[in-house]
């Protein structure tokens, strides 16, 4: 075999990879994540900024959650005053912890939001196959549109 | 030279036995299906006027398990729902029932006199206790948990004294010692909360 006959084997094999074993993978590879909390915080110095007239949310009037992938809801208070985070009111340097255990869209009655909701919807774990491919295709453009 | 294997062998034991305790420790405390708090702050206490007629004291509660909500027994959904789920709770804690105490504030004085929200939680379950009080007394309790109110929500179709609120629908769970634990949200299940009252009674 000649070096370039060699270069072509290896380059068939590494496109063949790419083409099947890596939707392969996509499509059956496990779910899982370093974390299963989706982290959210009230910086300190937040009430401080209010009062000076700044606006913001604190919390996005809809949060996106998946079985088994980022189940559990952290909100941390890292300011020096209680705050009103989503449904619970939260101390200063207090943390709530809400764990998911079914798929489904909760509502939950929030002042902060001009519709006066927090949504939250928590989506089944992505099945074996084709719905596990194109989450991870999903995952992985929101990934890059962040970046 | 035989102390050096001694102390290590020692040190090597009083390691497992650390490692076996933690772990132990670990498993040993289940986590709450209800959304908790870390730390837990003591549950704001308050004097409301008790739907059996005398003065009701969140801090009467201590030594049992507390499920606080807060509503109106005109609700048309929300309320009846959630107080269904507490008494579907405490049938399935057995026993172990007689220490837990669910304890509903009313979020609409106007409408709820002591009687009526006795009668109302009755239906559910007779040792449910209602509270009612002035509304600066409500309003005062309802900003200490964090609940939300709307203004008066009239439906055409309805007399004006059909009205409906829309409120907070969590319920808070106040562990033995007054400890303000966790939040349980509308939709969890009798049995996420029968789990939670099982491991606070537990501590």
């Amino acid at each position: 075999m000649t070096p370039s006959h060699r270069l072509r084997y290896v380059l068939a094999i590494l496109a063949g990879i790419a083409v099947v074993g890596v939707p392969a993978w996509a499509a059956f590879a496990p779910v899982a994540a370093d974390t299963r909390e989706a982290v959210y915080e009230i910086p300190k110095g937040t009430f401080a900024r209010r009062q000076a007239g700044a606006k913001f949310d604190l919390i996005p009037s809809e949060i996106r959650l998946t079985m088994g992938v980022k189940d559990v809801l952290v909100m941390k208070n890292h300011d020096d005053v209680p705050h009103l985070f989503g449904p619970v009111l939260i101390m200063p340097d207090q943390s709530f912890r809400l764990p998911f255990r079914k798929a489904s869209t909760y509502l939950f009655t929030c002042p902060l939001h001009s519709s006066g909701l927090l949504t939250i919807v928590v989506e089944p774990e992505p099945e074996l196959g084709w719905k596990r491919l194109r989450w991870r295709t999903a995952a992985a453009a929101q990934l890059a549109a962040a970046l | 030279m035989t102390r050096r294997p001694a102390l290590a062998s020692g040190a090597l034991l009083a390691s497992l036995l650390l490692v076996f305790g933690m772990v132990a420790e670990a498993a040993g405390t289940p986590e709450l299906r209800a959304g908790a708090f870390d730390p837990p702050r003591a549950a704001p206490d308050f004097a409301l006027k008790g739907s059996n007629g005398s003065e009701l004291k969140l801090s009467r509660y201590r030594g049992k398990v507390v499920a606080l909500g807060f509503g109106y027994t005109h609700c048309p959904g929300v309320c009846p729902t959630t107080l269904a789920l507490l008494a579907d709770a405490k049938k399935r804690l057995a026993a172990a029932g007689s220490n837990f105490e669910v304890v509903y504030v009313t979020v609409d004085p106007e409408r709820d006199t002591p009687e009526r929200l006795k009668s109302f939680l009755a239906a559910f379950d007779p040792t449910f206790i209602g509270a009612t009080g002035t509304p600066q007394q409500l309003a005062e309790v309802r900003k200490a948990y964090g609940i939300t109110l709307s203004e008066k929500i009239f439906v055409e179709t309805l007399p004006k004294s059909d009205y409906l609120l829309d409120h907070s629908s969590s319920v808070y769970l106040v562990d033995r010692t007054g400890q303000l634990r966790g939040m349980m949200p509308f939709g969890a299940s009798a049995g996420d909360m029968e789990h939670d009252v099982r491991v606070l009674l537990s501590k």
